[in-house]
Order: C-alpha cells, then sequence, then structure tokens
C-alpha cells in the first residue's frame, strides 16, 4: 500500500511482533484521503481514540488505526487547542461513527458529521465537560442529569417500538434495544450502550504498569487475557523489550483456554435460548471443568493477572502440561458428540439456519474483525497467515487454521465455534507440548514519551490497547478497543428482516461486549 | 336429586385439584432438571413460591385498572371451574351438567381473554406482545379442540364429560382408531395451551420470547401466586381432561364411593406418567420459531379433523 506515493513499511514491532506501520496526517484532508486509500484498499477502520497532550505543549492528537491487509496502520493526526475537529470518517468507515462520539465525549474534540448525538455520556456529567482532558479536574458533584436519545423513528401504518432494557429479565450486562416493529417483524434496531460508564480511561491516566495490567485486565472478566495481553504488548512495544518464546508460548495458551471457555460457554447458551436446556447443561459441565483446570493450574478461573508487561506471571511444569493436554483429550470427544447432537437436531438448526444472516460485504463494510466476520467467510484472523500477511510469534510456527463459514447466519457463527473450539484444543496440546525452556517475564524499563500498540486476536475478535508513556515515566493515555465496537452495529443489520423472538438467539450469537463500551 | 356422596366427591375433586396440580408442575420440573443432569428442586417448590408469593405486597402499575386486579381471579376461577367438571375421580359430578365438554373449551377461552386483556391493559411493549401471540396461539388452538371433542362426543353420542366417560371405561370394550388421531392432536394442543417447549418456554428470561410469561411479567403477590397456581391447575386440568378422553379406566362410576377411593392411586399414577412423559418431549424438543406455531397446530387440527373422519366414515355404522 502507497500513501501519496510514498510506500508504507510495516515494521515489525517487539514484542508481540505484529506489523504496524505508524504515520502521522498533517491536516485533516490528508487523514481523510488516507482513510479512503485505506477503504479501497479493502481495509478496516481498527479503532479510534482522542487524547489530550496539551500538557507537553502540543493541542490534542487524534489516533486511528486502519486494518490493511499487511497489518495496522497507525495514524495520528494534532489538532489545535482551541479548536480541535476532524472530518468526519463514517461516510467512508461507518463504524467511525460511535467511535467518533464517544471521543467527543469524552476529550472533546468533534467530528463535522450529522450524527452529533452522545455516545458514551449518560448524563452523568454536562455536555461541555470532558473527564479525559487534563484541566477536567474532580468532576464528582454532578448531579445525573436527564439524558435523552433520539432514536431514529420508523414510521407508517402499524410501526411502533418496543423498548428493552437496559434493565433485562435474565442476569445480562445493561443495554438499551429499541426494536421498530410492524407485528413480529423488526423493521429497525438500534442499541444504545455505555450505562456502566466506569471512567477506566481517566484512572488509567497516571498509572504506573502494574496497575495498568490489573485494571485492563478486570475491563471485560470474559477477555481478560485478550486484554492483558494487548496491553501487555503495548507497553512492550512502546519500551522495545522482547518477551521470551516460553512466555510468549504461555500466553498463547492462556488465550486460547479463554477462547475454548467462552465459546463452550456460548454453544451452552445458543442451545438454551432456543429451550434446548439439555445444551446448557452440558456445555456448562464441560465450560466448569475447564475453568476448573484454569483454576488449578494458572490459579485464576478466568486466568486475570497472569499476562503481564514483559512476560507472564505463571509457568507450566510436566505435570501441569499433562493435565492440560489429558484435559484437551478428553474434551475434544465430548465437544464433537455434542455437536453432532446440534447439527442433527431438527428444532435447532431451524431456528439457527438463515436466522440474522450478515454477508461479507457488510462485514467489510462495517470494519468487523473475529468470529463474527470469519462466519462470513471473510479470513480475518491475526494469528493466521494470508495473502500478504503472516502472522507475529508464537502463532507463525503453529500454522493456525482459520475456521470461517460462508453463511454468515447463526448457525454459521455456531458452526465457526465449534470449529475453533477443535482448533484451540489442537493449538494448546502443541504449545504444552513443546513449550520452549527459559525464563517467563523480562523486565520493563519505561520509556518517557514512547508510545505503541498491541492487537491480540480475542475470542472475539480483534483486540486493541494503544498506550502512551507520559514524561514521568508513568502511563499517560491507555485506550482499550474492544471488537464489539464494530460489531454491535453489524447486530442491527442482523437483526432486521427476521422476528422479534429470533433476535436472543442472534444477538448471543454474536455475544458482544457491553463492558468494552462501559469504558 | 344430588345425593351426599355425589358433593362430597365432587367437593373432594375440587380440593384434590388445588393440592395437586402445583405437585404436578414440581414433578414434571424435577424431571426437567433429572433429564437436563441437573440437581432438581424439591418437589414442594411450587408451594413454597406459592406461600412465598402469597405474603409478598402487591405492586401494581400506575396505570392498571380494575380489569388488571379482577383478571387473576377470574382466571382462578375459570380453572377451578374446569377442574371442577372434568371427571378425574368420578363421573358423579353434580356440576357436571353446568358445563359440557364444549363449554369447557370456552372456559378456557374465558380464562385467555382475561388475562390477555389484563396484559394490554397496563399498556407496556411486553404485555401486548404476550397478548398478541397468546392470542394467536388460541385461536389456532381452540378450534382443533373443538374438533376432538367432536370425535369423542360422537363415541359417546354424549359431549357430557361424564357420559364420555362412562361410554369409554365401562361400556363395551372397543379399540377406536379416531381416538388415536385425537389424542395425538390433544398431546399437541395441550403443549400450546399450557405453554410448554415447542411453542414457549416455562423457563424462559428472555423477554422477548416470551408468551405466558410475557403477559404476567407486571403481576406480583398474591395476584402472581393466583396466576402461578391457575396456571399449575390449567396443566392438572388439562392432563385430567387427556386422561378422561384417553385413559379414563380407572374413574369411578355413580353411585360408587369405593371406586372413587380406588381411583386416587390411579390418578397419581397416569398424571405421575404423564408429567414424566411431558418433560421427556420438552427436554428433547427446541422452541420453534413463533411463526411455525400455526404450522404446529395446523398440524393438530388436521390430526383432530382426520379423527373425526375416521370416526364418520368408518366407525360409525348405520
Amino acid at each position: 500500500m502507497q500513501l501519496f506515493d510514498e510506500p508504507i513499511e510495516f515494521t515489525r514491532q517487539p514484542g508481540i511482533g505484529a506489523p504496524v506501520w505508524q504515520g502521522r496526517a498533517v491536516d485533516g484532508d490528508e487523514l481523510k484521503d488516507f482513510a479512503a486509500a485505506a477503504h479501497l484498499a479493502g481495509g478496516r477502520l481498527a479503532a479510534l481514540w482522542g487524547s489530550d497532550e496539551r500538557l507537553s505543549g502540543g493541542g490534542f492528537r487524534l489516533h486511528c488505526v486502519f486494518g490493511l491487509n499487511e497489518g495496522h496502520a497507525c495514524l495520528t493526526l494534532e489538532l489545535p487547542a482551541n479548536d480541535p475537529g476532524y472530518p468526519d470518517l463514517s461516510g467512508l468507515f461507518p463504524a467511525a461513527n460511535r467511535m467518533q462520539r464517544a471521543t467527543y465525549d469524552m476529550v472533546g474534540i468533534g467530528h463535522d458529521g450529522t450524527d452529533q448525538r452522545p455516545w458514551l455520556r449518560h448524563g452523568g456529567w454536562p455536555a461541555d465537560w470532558f473527564p479525559l482532558r487534563h484541566d477536567a479536574g474532580e468532576g464528582g458533584d454532578f448531579s445525573n442529569l436527564p439524558s435523552d436519545y433520539d432514536f431514529v423513528q420508523v414510521g407508517g401504518e402499524g410501526a411502533h417500538e418496543i423498548p428493552v432494557g437496559p434493565i433485562h429479565a435474565g442476569i445480562i450486562e445493561p443495554g438499551h434495544f429499541r426494536f421498530s416493529v410492524v407485528g413480529e417483524r423488526v423493521l429497525r434496531f438500534e442499541s444504545r450502550l455505555g450505562y456502566q460508564h466506569r471512567g477506566v480511561e481517566r484512572r488509567l491516566a497516571g498509572a504506573d504498569f502494574s496497575t495498568g495490567a490489573k485494571i485492563l485486565g478486570r475491563i471485560s472478566g470474559d477477555a481478560t487475557c485478550a486484554y492483558a495481553w494487548a496491553y501487555a504488548a503495548a507497553i512492550e512495544a512502546a519500551c522495545g523489550v522482547e518477551p521470551s518464546p516460553r512466555a510468549l508460548a504461555l500466553r498463547a495458551i492462556l488465550l486460547e483456554r479463554e477462547r475454548v471457555a467462552n465459546h463452550l460457554g456460548d454453544l451452552g447458551m445458543l442451545g438454551n435460548d432456543a429451550a434446548l436446556a439439555f445444551g446448557l447443561s452440558q456445555f456448562f459441565r464441560l465450560k466448569e471443568e475447564w475453568v476448573r483446570v484454569s483454576a488449578l493450574l494458572f490459579g485464576h478461573r478466568f486466568m486475570m493477572d497472569r499476562i503481564v508487561p514483559g512476560g507472564v506471571e505463571a509457568d507450566l511444569n510436566a505435570a501441569a502440561v499433562k493435565v492440560l493436554s489429558d484435559q484437551c483429550d478428553a474434551i475434544g470427544p465430548a465437544v464433537k458428540e455434542l455437536h453432532a447432537i446440534y447439527d442433527e437436531h431438527a428444532g435447532l438448526q431451524d431456528r439457527y439456519l438463515t436466522t440474522g444472516p450478515i454477508d461479507a460485504a457488510l462485514a467489510r463494510e462495517l470494519s468487523l474483525s473475529g468470529m463474527a466476520a470469519r462466519a462470513t467467510g471473510l479470513l480475518l484472523d491475526g494469528r493466521c497467515y494470508r495473502l500478504d500477511y503472516a502472522p507475529p510469534p508464537p502463532w507463525a510456527a503453529l500454522g493456525v487454521r482459520p475456521v470461517t463459514d460462508e453463511r454468515g447466519d447463526v448457525a454459521a457463527r455456531v458452526a465457526v465455534r465449534f470449529g475453533e473450539i477443535t482448533e484451540s484444543l489442537r493449538l494448546i496440546r502443541q504449545l504444552a507440548t513443546q513449550l520452549p525452556a527459559g525464563a517467563v517475564c523480562a523486565e520493563v524499563k519505561p520509556v518517557p514519551g514512547a508510545s505503541g500498540v498491541g492487537i491480540i486476536e480475542g475470542w472475539r475478535g480483534e483486540v486493541l490497547v494503544g498506550v502512551s508513556i507520559g514524561a514521568d515515566s508513568r502511563l499517560a493515555r491507555v485506550h482499550p478497543h474492544d471488537p464489539s465496537w464494530q460489531l454491535w452495529p453489524a447486530l442491527e443489520h442482523a437483526v432486521p428482516r427476521d422476528i422479534v423472538p429470533d433476535f436472543p438467539l442472534i444477538n448471543k450469537s454474536f455475544n458482544l461486549s457491553y463492558v468494552g463500551q462501559d469504558l | 336429586m344430588i345425593s351426599i356422596a355425589a358433593l362430597i366427591g365432587q367437593v373432594f375433586a375440587i380440593v384434590l385439584a388445588l393440592a395437586l396440580a402445583p405437585l404436578l408442575t414440581g414433578w414434571v420440573n424435577q424431571w426437567r432438571a433429572w433429564l437436563q443432569n441437573r440437581s432438581a428442586p424439591p418437589l414442594l417448590q411450587p408451594y413454597y413460591t406459592l406461600h412465598k408469593l402469597f405474603h409478598k405486597d402487591v405492586v401494581l402499575a400506575h396505570g392498571a385498572s380494575p380489569l388488571f386486579r379482577f383478571a387473576p381471579f377470574i382466571m382462578f376461577g375459570c380453572m377451578l371451574l374446569a377442574c371442577g367438571i372434568i371427571p378425574s375421580l368420578s363421573t358423579d359430578l353434580p356440576f357436571a351438567p353446568a358445563a359440557d365438554a364444549l363449554a369447557l373449551v370456552g372456559v378456557f377461552g374465558l380464562a385467555r381473554l382475561f388475562i390477555s386483556l389484563a396484559a394490554m391493559d397496563i399498556g407496556t411493549s411486553f404485555g401486548t406482545l404476550g397478548a398478541r401471540r397468546e392470542m394467536l396461539v388460541g385461536f389456532l388452538a381452540e378450534p382443533a379442540l373443538l374438533i376432538i371433542i367432536f370425535t369423542v362426543a360422537m363415541i359417546a353420542n354424549s359431549t357430557s364429560l361424564a357420559t364420555i366417560v362412562e361410554t369409554l371405561a365401562y361400556r363395551e370394550f372397543a379399540i377406536y382408531p379416531s381416538l388415536a388421531f385425537a389424542g395425538i392432536a390433544f398431546t399437541f394442543v395441550s403443549f400450546a395451551e399450557n405453554a410448554r417447549v415447542p411453542v414457549d418456554n416455562p423457563a424462559t428470561h428472555l423477554e422477548l420470547t416470551m408468551i405466558h410469561e410475557a403477559m404476567i411479567l407486571e403481576y406480583s403477590g398474591r395476584h402472581l401466586a393466583l396466576i402461578e397456581w391457575a396456571a399449575s391447575l390449567k396443566l392438572y386440568a388439562y392432563s385430567c381432561l387427556g386422561i378422561a378422553l384417553f385413559f379414563p379406566w380407572g374413574i369411578g362410576e355413580r353411585d360408587n364411593f369405593l371406586a372413587l377411593v380406588a381411583a386416587i392411586p390411579l390418578l397419581l399414577l397416569k398424571l405421575g406418567i404423564g408429567g414424566m412423559l411431558l418433560a421427556i418431549i420438552e427436554t428433547i424438543n427446541a422452541k420453534v420459531r413463533i411463526f411455525r406455531v400455526p404450522e404446529f397446530l395446523g398440524t393438530a387440527f388436521l390430526l383432530a379433523v382426520l379423527g373425526l373422519l375416521v370416526r364418520l366414515l368408518l366407525e360409525v355404522r348405520a
């Protein structure tokens, strides 16, 4: 790929070693031109966030990461302190919409697009107060303001709205869904998220590296390994630390275990949402056995705080490796058996097939990543070889086989989950039995003023963490980006044309993160 | 003239229904749990739930009209009446002349009407959604149930349930192929009417897929207790109706008090087996897409009509 006749050279970062190019746009027009070029090249918008650089004498800075075939292109745009603004990218990448709105809510740098509704600000603070600005102050005494939100309305005879949430009948996270329906048919579906804003990004500013690792590991409990690794990779990229091969292999085991645990749980829930409670109890039994072994070997059922900048805080001896591979051998056939039951259950297949479809063109348009994108047939997996792209270690040596499905419906997402469990079990076995020798944790010396990004293929999709280190060797700005930012809008495209009672099944087949938005 | 024994038998049948209905629900729930490899809730859990709900305060929606408050009582009353006129232990029921099998369908319909109106009364989208779906299920299930009853009534030459049971159980034994069709159709209808798995899911927490549960979301306290109890009674009533129409052997005859006593263990056995079968069917099936419910109940209707035709063309000899 080229930017204004200059070729873009992707370089391997230290740490995770994902190919990354870092560049700077001179002005908004150049940013937009680059975005257009990335769009033309079939790229995706991976993340977009802002930062306040006024303490170091600058203004504000906009960070855009584009996922291209060869790697990730990180582009920054300097914005003046008095009038920060940049061109709207949502015309090229619809996924930019919510990220831009969130950026305004948090940092106060705005885009010139038409959709100026707040995204993360739910009346918890005034519209002219921006929590991520250095001079924002404590801001603790805001009363809870009423917050109106203009959902897009659908008119016409018989059309009406069904509001659902943010409090639901089951024990799930808060999110508001607005269905515009005629009878049972869904005409339009819009979601509003961010009800549990936690102030994570503000808390991270000024934290030291280990506090940062703890917080990042707690952004989303179901993806704690992916977040922790992405953060560690970003720190290692910024500080030029190379984790040992043993540490990388152990991280890969942790990540794959997380993937298997979540897929097992989701497959159970996907049975349960079609009222096949048998599936739920079977898969949850397997998941429980799985997380118990995680607790046994890594000291925590979700394996929190095991991945730290520099390496891992866990190690496996020969006995542990045997436990690990024995469990893979035991769970593999059980999953296979359940797969056959799911596949042959006429009632279940009737619910899954053709429900909630998205196609590859839409997946590309919406910058999707991960499992849901692969279920449309797109080969998007940071762990797999593809044209122009070689995966970083430890994946490169493993030859990870991508699991894709062309159908794009609930059935496809179920099939991809089954496939990925099998592949992950193989990877865990291979990683555990061929564990390289060496230390598991390297020392990380902060490099003041440095910055880096970490990109990890988590179980949902691409988890991205951008880190910049301040002059005081502490974290100046950390931006965690969940793949659900791109995937939630895809859900809004998957639901219409189906009927209201299909929504829980479609929603569960994506199983998107609410807390990933509750930053 | 109503005999004292008949009156006692009638009252006993109703009391037994009130007492046994939650037990049947608890029994089905236990089997569901066992079949799903879960440890089961106590058999008496529905009673504990009722006890808890009766001791809770009622929270009423601001827009609730008196209809919303009366509906649980009407529903409960309807189900109690249904249990009163379906011969479960004895055919000697003084209440039976009050309503025949056709009126029974009307009694179920009345309960449905009021609970649906109550669901729409408070004006929440889920209530309306549930009521709408309940009406869809109801208007498809009722004709099928009527045809089933016609088929059986033609065998007994009466629409009175007591006469039907007496004919089937105590007149000359005969094998009626029409009853096989009617029996399968009745099973389909019972699943739909009692909000069981292929049509609805009594255990769901998913607001958007509910039918029965969506209608009663706004109920609390004693109102909810009455509705839960009425739902148990409905399951009990349908089970007893199924037993009365298709497995009536053992139900006591007129003027036979001893038979009434002997009928109790047999009824328990039949309900026990029925509950188990219900749980098995629920466990192996997934819920159908709601637009498939018409197909499901259409099949039931078709089978019922087949039963009727078999009766008319093959079994009736001039």
